[in-house]
């Protein structure tokens, strides 16, 4: 069975540059289009995060769709559940607004949308190939792989890295 | 031949096609392809409200998140961030434009002094009424004489402190009283534009109203001022251009001669150039190293400048000056300042081709600097042309690969040309306006842009706008684009509706008038000048509307503030990087109404923003009683 893909981060190459959240709040905006978006009410809005980490890091956080999700177990409505590809919703019509998806989310990741009164997090935009903070990242900090591609990565350049450690 | 599609969709231009499909073939990049890799460019910069002014930041105001800050480091808002990166941009503008106008006011002063080398007071008619204008006295004084005076005013217009900009008194009593009103009026050209950068660095003027006060203020000084003083001294010195014919696209190039290629602004250089060019030795040369020929095209402002004077062909616009050196027939590329890509030197070492640099000002990686000095400037000129001549041996036959595309265009609508035209007077067109047969007038301007397909932001807008008898004046990469169409050719009145097509026909000019290179819309201000003090009213009073379909540079927004400042409507094809703020949104495209008489609007769809432009007229038309 092949893997499904993740938004993984790459966290030493993020510049705090924000791009990602400007794109993910436009891909789920009604128009669409960034000069479309800042005049839309509700005013639409990112789901990931990019916080800033003593002495200077970025690290930018989504909705990890974890398998054994906490958000989906506390959902006290039974809106969250997972699809066919793996990924977490919130059935914004079954969604009572009681924030404790917020409460148990390791990541801090869920939002509170203080005009629809709705919980908000990532769906991995569903209508896109490639999510849009993905494609908008300039520096490739976040990329769209499988759980095996990206480990493979990182095992490729720890070996690369020993190597020169052994000299 | 058939192209890609992904081809077809970055330009209207055949030209285009085929070279953006030979460099895929040679596997060269283009801006098309930067661009494209820039995607998707940054969001806070799109709108506006990034701001690096201190190092405090930098600081970006969050268009959307409630938890995301809303105020920079200092507490400047959306607001204030978009209104001082606006305003800066104009000053970058009015600096480029002016800057332009003072090395023809230090040319025009050498000359004046006996110190330059081949230049010549050319037009003594202009020299006469421009001295007039000054003040300055005629009577009994030889040209130098007179012209020395001339420029030593037009030279001090830039640092002076008080009083104004004489050639804003060109402008009708009206609207210089409104500008004094408003505190616009512009004091001396470079004091308005360091006062822009005072205002704007931290912690100084955080008012967008006041700062977009102070941005108009700067651009008046642009277009009526440096960009005023940049064309008329050009015509002292080259010429005041007349209607002449040439060629344009990038099929002016030809495979048996020594191709040159002059591409910036100023026409300080490339005159001498085009003078070099025919000196009989060099020419001698060239034809000794198997050459048929010097063959000298311009590209971007340049290219006009050197069109409307000489009737030398035009190789295109702006986003045309990679492609001309992936011909491979290009011996050297000879740039000045402005709109000049980088991209050009590591480009030209993947042909022969020379990219040869001449402004203390303008240098760039991988180009070989011969650096051009007004007293030498004749000899500097010969030693480029040499270089060029002696690099046609280098010239790899089997690489070149020349469009065929060319066009006839007729150039050189300078204001005395259209007032010649009409026979001596404005009255028959003011007549046609009245009549309806001339429904408007359009300034249509600007760039290209790969953000909208190459020339298709020109030609639709321009196409529509004659259709619907609005007469178009037109200058800069826009003026190109129309010449590429065969726009500017009196022929092209068939294109035109009824009534245009009329007044062209029984005048023989086009439909759409190539006033010159982007400085020259200082000659499109004239005009509106003119008739609106031949109709004793103000410019706002006018069925006249202004574009810039492709507009992509820091000029372009000066250009735009100033048409806008002197009372005309103006539709711009890219969207201005201000939307994070909802105050100067509101003020550019609304309240600006009430203060200048005229607003900006953003319609990248160039049939929609003809209709603007015509409602636009339509309603002035209603107001004006005609």
């Amino acid at each position: 069975m092949t893997q499904p893909k993740e938004i993984f981060v790459k966290t030493d190459r993020c510049v705090g540059c924000l791009s990602c959240t400007i794109a993910c709040a436009v891909a789920h905006s009604n128009s669409r289009t960034l000069f479309g978006a800042v005049f839309e009410k509700p005013v639409p809005k990112s789901r990931i995060y990019v916080e800033w980490s003593d002495p200077d890091k970025k690290i930018p956080l989504v909705c990890r769709h974890c398998e054994e999700a906490p958000c989906m177990f506390a959902c006290i409505s039974g809106a969250i559940h997972r699809d066919e590809n793996g990924v977490v919703l919130t059935d914004t019509d079954k969604c009572i607004g009681c924030w404790t998806c917020v409460m148990v989310c390791p990541y801090g990741v869920i939002g509170r949308h203080l005009e629809t009164h709705k919980a908000y997090r990532c769906d991995r935009c569903p209508d896109r190939d490639v999510p849009a903070c993905v494609s908008a990242c300039p520096t490739g900090a976040l990329v769209y792989e499988t759980a095996a591609s990206f480990s493979g990565a990182v095992r490729k350049s720890a070996s690369r890295e020993l190597i020169r450690s052994e000299g | 031949m058939a192209y890609d599609e992904k081809i077809l969709e970055k330009s209207i231009d055949p030209s285009v096609h085929k070279m953006l499909s030979r460099a895929a073939e040679l596997h060269i990049e283009t801006a098309w392809d930067r661009y494209e890799k820039m995607l998707p460019e940054c969001g806070f910069g799109e709108l506006g409200v990034c701001c690096r002014n201190c190092n405090m930041g930098p600081c970006r105001i969050s268009p959307f998140d409630d938890h995301g800050p809303k105020k920079g480091v200092c507490g400047a808002t959306a607001d204030i961030i978009v209104a001082r990166n606006l305003v800066r941009m104009i000053a970058g503008g009015a600096a480029a434009h002016s800057d332009h106008g003072r090395d023809l006011a230090h040319t025009l002063l050498m000359t004046a002094e006996g110190k330059s080398s081949g230049y010549e007071i050319k037009d003594e008619v202009k020299l006469k009424t421009l001295a007039v204008e000054y003040g300055i006295p005629v009577d009994g004084r030889t040209k130098e004489e007179i012209a020395l005076d001339l420029a030593k005013a037009a030279y001090a217009e830039f640092g002076k402190q008080e009083g104004f900009i004489q050639f804003t008194r060109r402008a009708p009593e009206k609207r210089v009283a409104l500008w004094k009103k408003l505190g616009i009026d512009p004091r001396g050209i470079d004091r308005e534009i360091v006062e822009i950068m005072h205002r704007t660095h931290i912690g100084v003027d955080n008012d967008p109203v006041n700062l977009i006060l102070q941005g108009l203020k700067a651009s008046i000084a642009d277009g009526w001022g440096g960009s005023a003083i940049a064309t008329e001294l050009s015509d002292v010195l080259f010429g005041t251009p007349v209607p002449v014919r040439s060629q344009s696209n990038l099929g002016v190039l030809k495979k048996d001669h020594v191709n040159i290629i002059v591409h910036g602004h100023e026409p300080v250089l490339s005159e001498m150039v085009v003078a070099a060019a025919g000196d009989p030795g060099l020419v001698s040369q060239a034809e000794k190293t198997g050459a048929k020929g010097i063959n000298v095209v311009g590209i971007c402002c340049t290219g006009n400048e050197v069109c409307m004077r000489h009737g030398i062909p035009m190789a295109g616009n702006f986003l045309q000056q990679e492609l001309a050196v992936i011909t491979g027939a290009v011996e050297a590329m000879i740039v000045d300042v402005q709109c000049i890509m980088p991209s050009l030197g590591p480009l030209s070492e993947c042909f022969h081709t020379k990219f040869i640099s001449t402004s203390p000002k303008a240098k760039f990686p991988g180009a070989l600097h011969m650096e051009f000095h007004e007293e030498k400037a004749l000899g500097i000129a010969k030693e480029i042309v040499q270089a060029a001549v002696d690099n046609y041996r280098s010239r790899d036959q089997d690489k070149v690969m020349i469009p065929e595309d060319k066009t006839e265009c007729m150039v050189g609508f300078s204001t005395e040309a259209v007032v010649r035209a009409l026979g001596g007077t404005l009255d028959p067109l003011l007549e046609a306006v009245k009549t309806g047969k001339i429904r408007g007038i359009a300034g249509v301007v600007g760039c290209n842009n790969p953000k909208i397909k190459h020339d298709h932001g020109h030609i639709g807008l321009v196409e529509e706008l004659i259709k619907h008898d609005v007469l178009v004046t037109s200058t800069g990469c826009n003026a190109m684009a129309c010449a590429k169409r065969g726009l500017l050719l009196p022929e092209a009145a068939e294109q035109a509706g009824e009534g245009l097509k009329s007044v062209c026909q029984a005048l023989g000019i086009p439909p759409v008038l190539h006033m010159g290179s982007c400085v020259d819309i200082s000659r499109i201000l004239t005009v509106c000048a003119a008739i609106a003090n031949a109709l004793g009213v103000d410019i706002s009073d006018l069925p006249v509307a202004g574009a810039a379909p492709e507009w992509m540079s820091e000029k372009a927004v000066s250009i735009g503030s100033y048409v806008v400042s002197s009372g005309i409507f103006t539709v711009l094809g890219t969207v201005p990087p201000v939307l994070g703020s909802p105050v100067v949104t509101e003020v550019l495209t609304r309240t600006a109404n009430d203060v200048v008489g005229a607003t900006f609007a953003v319609e990248t769809d160039p049939v929609k923003a003809a209709a603007l432009m015509i409602a636009h007229i339509d309603a002035k038309r209603k107001a004006l009683g005609v």
